[in-house]
């Protein structure tokens, strides 16, 4: 309704001066008008020209005043010109209007309070008051003495009255057509889209991200090495067993039992289970063999191996103990096949986090078995690797195993 | 990998040229050690300043180079050692012979052992570098190996431990004893100490010395202490523990007394050779090591002697053996991949400290495994060193003649399916430890630890590896916590393993792999996670199985899930078997763990599916 009473003002009329005024004139809240004032003018349907005047308004008390009476009047119109007793005035008005009622009437001189009671001193009073607040409430001019003791009493006060000066803007149009949004299935039933006027996309707003799924990007790069091992022709081992015993950890891999990497602070012995059950027991004796006298060739390390030590459970220290037992199997196995085999899983250090050290990492582990593999093959093999990761260097490095 | 801090200018010295850094990364590099880390003498003070103080003396700007050499490598662990590897390897110097003087058998220094100390430390060998002499660098360096071999082969003076002395200060001939009397017994001045003490007062005093505190444990239960004395009860040491002030070296020492005590003889041996063979090269006949004669009152005397010759039935040390070893030429060349003539394999190695020869009869190489190559244990160990010298980046890269097909486990080809589908559904995977604490597991998602559930780790560093995880809620609920600010709803899943204890695998644990997702908004997403549940019931379904198999059975009450609120939980069951569970998440479950918004939590075991 504000925006037809606008536009239709607007048809035939050059300007609207002063929308608070014409506001008032047609009935309507300033506030309702404003919005309505911003959105055609955003359209630029409507110029609007924005001014300022300072004026008084009513607060909140003067505002009650204005409507009921100032205090001291309500006070004076409830004492009956016989006097009143006090207690009884009390009942009969509310407590703010009491208090301020009374000490104001006292002040002006149209009561007295004594021990008797409260009596009238004039006989009839005028409510200057209201009629002034309501001379402000209604726009009208009051004179500067008069407002001398509305602003004293804090009834009034000096506020900016915001207003706008509006005129035709170059879009005007006296009846705005409703824009739509969005197609909707509404629209190709009716057909209307045609006669449909659709509301501007901002294009360079932030769109409001849709909902999707991801995959792990470490899994990422697991997937990505798998796939150069599956087209070199290697088959994955079963590494789904963290839990392993120091046996194939560190024997079967000839580490020595007193090297620094089963130290307790290397690795991640276990309470529960503490030991291992089971361990194939002919290869145990084989192994034991090699450590302590040597044997196939090498000099062993001569020392006292012990049960105990190969027993201890742990939280693996590196797929290679799968890579053992795999070997292990394969050498069980009634006639030789060549084999690739990989690896990519969980390993634990008991080592402290830092930059660039976790407690627990993923390892890649690759092994090729065949009778007469040289270390050219090692390298030739590592090579095609590290070029399909895009990498190609090579150091002198060697871990004794 | 152990690292070793030279001094650059006195390395360059030593090898006889200098090199700029990139040079000397490449002579690193091709010899198999690694340079580390460059810094200088100041910063390494600085960062030591709160450890006690070091025996350099000044802050200089000397530039140290730290190079990280193999673990299994005694004879490059210091800097006479790197040289002299480096200086032979680009073929500056010959391989050293070291050898003992020849003293007659009277002669020979002797330290007698008692019989108490196989209880403790049952064995001890000597030696004596006779006209050293000692620079401030050189001492140091002398020092600093002691320490690493401390560190390294001795396991931190439990397996081995050194004590060097001066011998003009001590007469021989010495003993080794555990006193069979109490230690109060044991008084004598210790190194850097004024006053004499009784070794077990000494002992109480090293409580608060941060670098000796942790050398105590070896013997301090022990009823009886070792000590070395030498002619006139003067005490040398106390190992593993400390050395006697009045047979200190300094650096006007000319002969010194190496004793190393052990409980492992083989690597005393090692230890010895090493510290003899490193710094024989400053005496005044170089290379020339001075022996002594070790006696045991039991069989220990025969558990190590000389088989025959002049020294039959007797332990003279050190023992600088060389060992033979005769390796057919193939063996060294074919596991390569080059084919190299025997005069090339014998250049090569001795490139590496390896003095060969050959057996021309069969083409059997002999090689030579002097005292400082302790590492080389089996052929292939000769075999790798040739190709280190040869150069691996000059073999010829071939491929494996073996045809061979790829393929992967069955369980991760379906469990990367099953993650695939989670992910379309719109739920972001994470990955989350497998470690966590005792209460993470347990009390956090209201279960309680029955003993026969969860594995446990037995020496962790902090309470956030205490036991293996037996459910990944805990691990998504702590992901959900750390990311909680993150736009509703938040979906995430995880397919990962779980350990349980079990009695029938040989290590007694097996992995099971699980996936678990969680879903958090301002209302619980309880469809949701049923939608997601139906959704992977649904994909795994074999094609004989009905399609709307019904597969979801409300939590009978009498064995409801703590963690899940109550009325809202669901078992998901296949093939009569239940394989997961499903429901809103108790709240105090997500009080606990700081969640302030309602979450609903589905976990099925996936090897159940397969």
């Amino acid at each position: 309704m504000a925006e037809e009473s606008i536009l239709g003002f607007l048809q035939t009329n050059e300007a609207i001066s002063d929308s608070q005024q014409f506001a008032a004139s047609v009935g309507i809240d300033h506030s309702e008008l404003e919005s309505v004032i911003k959105s055609l003018r955003g359209f630029e349907i409507v110029d609007a020209q924005e001014f300022q005047q300072d004026q008084w308004f009513l607060k909140d008390e003067g505002k009650t005043y204005a409507r009921e009476g100032s205090p001291e009047v309500q006070l004076f119109k409830a004492v009956p010109p016989e006097g009143i007793a006090k207690e009884e005035l009390q009942r009969k008005v509310t407590p703010s209007v009491f208090k301020l009622g009374s000490s104001w009437a006292v002040k002006k001189k149209w009561v007295e309070i004594g021990r008797q009671g409260v009596s009238r001193k004039v006989e009839h009073v005028e409510d200057k008051i209201q009629v002034f607040l309501q001379q402000i409430e209604n726009g009208k001019v009051v004179d500067e003495k008069d407002l001398a003791e509305l602003k004293s009493r804090k009834l009034i006060e000096y506020k900016p009255l915001k207003g706008y000066t509006l005129r035709r803007g170059p879009k005007y149009v006296s009846k705005r057509k409703k824009a739509a949004t969005d197609l909707t299935r509404e629209h190709l039933l009716r057909g209307d889209w045609r006669d449909l006027e659709f509301k501007e996309y901002n294009l360079s707003a932030q769109v409001q991200p849709i909902q999707i799924g991801y995959l792990q990007p470490l899994l990422k790069v697991r997937d990505a090495i798998q796939r150069i091992f599956l087209q070199m022709g290697f088959e994955e081992m079963p590494t789904n067993n963290y839990v392993e015993s120091s046996f194939w950890n560190f024997d079967a891999l000839f580490q020595p039992q007193q090297h620094p990497a089963r130290d307790s602070h290397d690795t991640f012995f276990l309470k529960v289970p503490s030991s291992t059950r089971e361990l194939p027991e002919d290869y145990v004796d084989k192994v034991k063999h090699v450590h302590e006298s040597g044997d196939y060739g090498s000099m062993g390390y001569r020392y006292k191996w012990k049960r105990e030590e190969a027993d201890k459970n742990l939280l693996r220290t590196h797929t290679t103990a799968v890579s053992a037992r795999m070997l292990y199997k394969l050498a069980q196995q009634k006639s030789f096949n060549p084999k690739r085999y990989y690896s990519i899983d969980r390993v634990f250090r008991n080592e402290a986090v830092d930059r660039t050290h976790l407690a627990e990492f993923h390892q890649i582990e690759g092994l090729i078995c065949d009778r007469g593999l040289t270390l050219g093959d090692l390298l030739g093999v590592l090579e095609d690797f590290f070029a399909r990761l895009g990498m190609l260097y090579f150091p002198t490095k060697f871990f004794t195993f | 990998m152990p690292t070793v801090s030279v001094g650059r200018d006195r390395l360059f010295q030593a090898l006889g040229r200098s090199y700029t850094q990139e040079e000397f990364e490449e002579l690193c590099f091709e010899y198999g050690i690694e340079l580390d880390d460059v810094t200088t003498e100041k910063e390494v003070i600085r960062k030591e300043k709160h450890l006690e103080a070091t025996t350099v003396a000044g802050d200089s700007e000397e530039v140290i180079y730290k190079i990280e050499v193999a673990a299994n490598r005694y004879d490059l662990l210091c800097l006479e050692g790197i040289a002299r590897a480096l200086r032979i390897f680009i073929g500056k110097e010959k391989i050293p012979v070291y050898s003992r003087r020849e003293i007659p058998c009277e002669s020979i220094l002797q330290i007698n052992v008692s019989k108490e100390t196989s209880q403790i430390r049952p064995y001890v060998v000597c030696a004596i570098l006779k006209g050293v002499s000692f620079n401030g660098a050189n001492y140091n360096s002398f020092i600093d190996l002691q320490d690493k071999l401390h560190q390294n082969i001795c396991r931190k003076r439990t397996l081995v431990a050194i004590g060097t002395h001066d011998l003009d200060k001590v007469e021989g001939p010495f003993s080794y004893e555990s006193q069979a009397l109490k230690p109060q017994d044991i008084t004598f001045v210790p190194l850097k100490q004024e006053k004499s003490f009784r070794a077990d007062e000494l002992l109480e005093f090293y409580r608060s010395d941060l670098k000796l505190k942790k050398f105590l444990p070896i013997i301090e239960n022990s009823s009886v202490y070792p000590v070395i004395y030498d002619k006139n009860r003067t005490v040398l040491s106390l190992p593993p523990i400390i050395n006697g002030a009045q047979s200190a070296i300094s650096l006007r020492t000319k002969n010194v007394l190496i004793e190393c005590t052990a409980t492992d003889l083989t690597k005393a041996k090692i230890v010895l050779n090493t510290m003899v063979t490193m710094f024989s090269e400053y005496c005044d006949s170089k290379f020339e090591v001075e022996p002594v004669g070790v006696v045991y009152p039991d069989d220990r005397q025969f558990e190590d002697c000389a088989p025959e010759g002049a020294f039959k039935g007797k332990n003279i040390y050190p023992d600088l053996a060389v060992t033979v070893m005769d390796i057919p030429l193939a063996e060294i060349t074919s596991p390569i991949g080059v084919s190299l003539g025997v005069a090339e394999v014998i250049r090569l190695l001795e490139k590496m400290q390896l003095h060969a020869s050959l057996n021309a009869a069969n083409s059997v190489v002999t090689v030579y495994v002097p005292p400082t190559r302790s590492d080389i244990l089996h052929p292939c160990d000769v075999m790798e060193d040739v190709a280190i010298a040869y150069g691996y980046n000059k073999i010829p890269k071939t491929k494996p003649k073996c045809m061979t097909t790829g393929g992967q486990q069955p369980l991760n080809v379906f469990s990367d399916k099953i993650r695939g589908e989670v992910s379309r559904a719109g739920y972001m995977e994470v990955l989350t430890w497998l470690l966590c604490s005792h209460e993470e597991n347990f009390a956090m998602v209201k279960r309680k630890d029955d003993g026969v559930t969860a594995v446990i780790i037995g020496n962790p560093r902090t309470s956030e590896f205490e036991v293996v995880r037996t459910s990944l809620m805990s691990g998504l609920l702590k992901t959900l916590k750390h990311n909680i600010d993150h736009r509703r709803p938040i979906k995430i899943f995880e397919a990962g393993d779980i350990v349980l204890l079990d009695g029938t695998r040989d290590v007694g644990a097996l992995n099971n792999r699980r996936l678990a997702a969680l879903c958090c908004n301002v209302t619980s997403g309880f469809e949701e996670i049923l939608g997601l549940a139906t959704r992977i019931m649904q994909v795994v379904r074999k094609p004989h199985e009905p399609a709307n198999a019904d597969f979801i059975r409300p939590s009978n009450v009498r064995f409801k899930e703590p963690e899940f609120f109550p009325n809202r939980q669901c078992y998901i069951v296949y093939n009569g078997k239940q394989i997961g569970c499903f429901g809103i998440v108790h709240p105090e479950v997500l009080e606990k763990f700081g969640i302030p918004d309602p979450c609903s939590f589905v976990e099925i075991d996936v090897e159940a599916l397969l």
